[in-house]
């Protein structure tokens, strides 16, 4: 399934968002993430289908000012 | 002394120093230099995670910690009011829920200035969606006015272009500002040294938020407490109320019972 991750094309062998995060190993980690440019809260990653050309963000913090 | 603490958004704060969590060298000099500077409320900026990359790296959150901190998410690095209102989106989600964000729209990267028209556009989103924006704009008195109607919690001029340490470069706007305000004036980037963030506490701001003035010392721990120091002075300083100026000298000691 092609879709955009962060900006880059990637192909997702998951269906669902909480399995792409499991792979990815970023499920316990302290991330957020958008899915088509609308916030996909925490308790909705096991339900979040992926289809094609879904476009994903997923940020954490960083240094910044 | 008296407790002397400052409110923003409903929550007080003994700290007016304010810092960010950019340019350290490492996430151990970035934990030490900001306990080392005492602030209470601490920037970060939010990014897209490095896919495939060491998943196992330290996050910034684990060094400095939501429990002891008041995060400030920044929008740094947003150009349009859009990219800056997904961005504080994420942070709630990001952060459980947390409303306080520093908003930033910039207008131009070889200046970082602020884009005023953008910023208020963002800012009416943001507050309309429940967010508490301390809001970072250029030192226009009536621009600040305009984002304290708007409902912003705090207002944030800058003092000089963000991270070129020039210090205040235009005192009278500043003052114009901190003098109109009915919410807390914080000055926000452009502070060099210890002397520019007292000068600005001297002028009676609430606060001052730096980040690179600590980060890019040849000692960021050192210049953390040197600033943390510089804030209390200025701030005492502004309570105490300065004597006038004068243009001729005036002796210390008294005239009477000189010996000649």
């Amino acid at each position: 399934m092609h879709i955009t991750l962060n900006g880059e094309p990637y192909d997702a062998s998951a269906n669902l968002l909480h399995d792409l995060l499991q792979q990815l190993e970023l499920l316990d980690k302290r991330i957020a993430v958008e899915f088509n440019e609308e916030i996909c809260p925490r308790s909705e990653w096991p339900n979040q289908a992926i289809q094609e050309g879904d476009i994903i963000e997923i940020v954490h913090a960083i240094g910044g000012g | 002394m008296q407790t002397d603490s400052f409110t923003v958004a409903g929550q007080a704060y003994n700290s007016r120093l304010l810092v960010g969590t950019g340019k350290y060298k490492d996430l151990e000099e970035t934990g030490v230099a900001i306990a080392a500077s005492g602030a209470e409320i601490v920037t970060v900026a939010i990014r897209r995670t490095n896919i495939g990359q060491n998943p196992d790296e330290p996050n910034l959150l684990d060094v400095i910690s939501p429990d002891e901190y008041t995060i400030l998410p920044n929008t740094a690095g947003c150009f349009d009011a859009p990219t800056a209102v997904r961005t504080c989106q994420l942070a709630r989600e990001l952060l459980g829920g947390h409303k306080l964000v520093k908003l930033e729209v910039l207008g131009d990267q070889k200046t970082l200035y602020p884009d005023v028209p953008a910023t208020l556009e963002a800012a009416e989103t943001l507050v309309k969606d429940g967010f508490d924006v301390m809001v970072y704009t250029s030192d226009d008195p009536l621009i600040a006015r305009r984002l304290e109607d708007i409902g912003c919690c705090a207002i944030m001029p800058l003092a000089a272009p963000i991270g070129s340490g020039l210090g205040i470069q235009n005192k009278y706007n500043i003052l114009e500002i901190v003098e109109s305000a009915n919410v807390p004036v914080l000055v926000d980037a452009g502070v060099g040294t210890a002397s520019d963030a007292a000068i600005a506490m001297e002028m009676g701001c609430d606060g001052v938020l730096m980040n690179t003035a600590i980060a890019a010392a040849q000692k960021p721990v050192l210049m953390a407490e040197a600033m943390k120091h510089a804030i209390i002075a200025g701030r005492q300083a502004y309570l105490a109320g300065r004597m006038p100026r004068k243009r001729y000298a005036s002796a210390s000691s008294p005239i009477d019972g000189l010996i000649a």
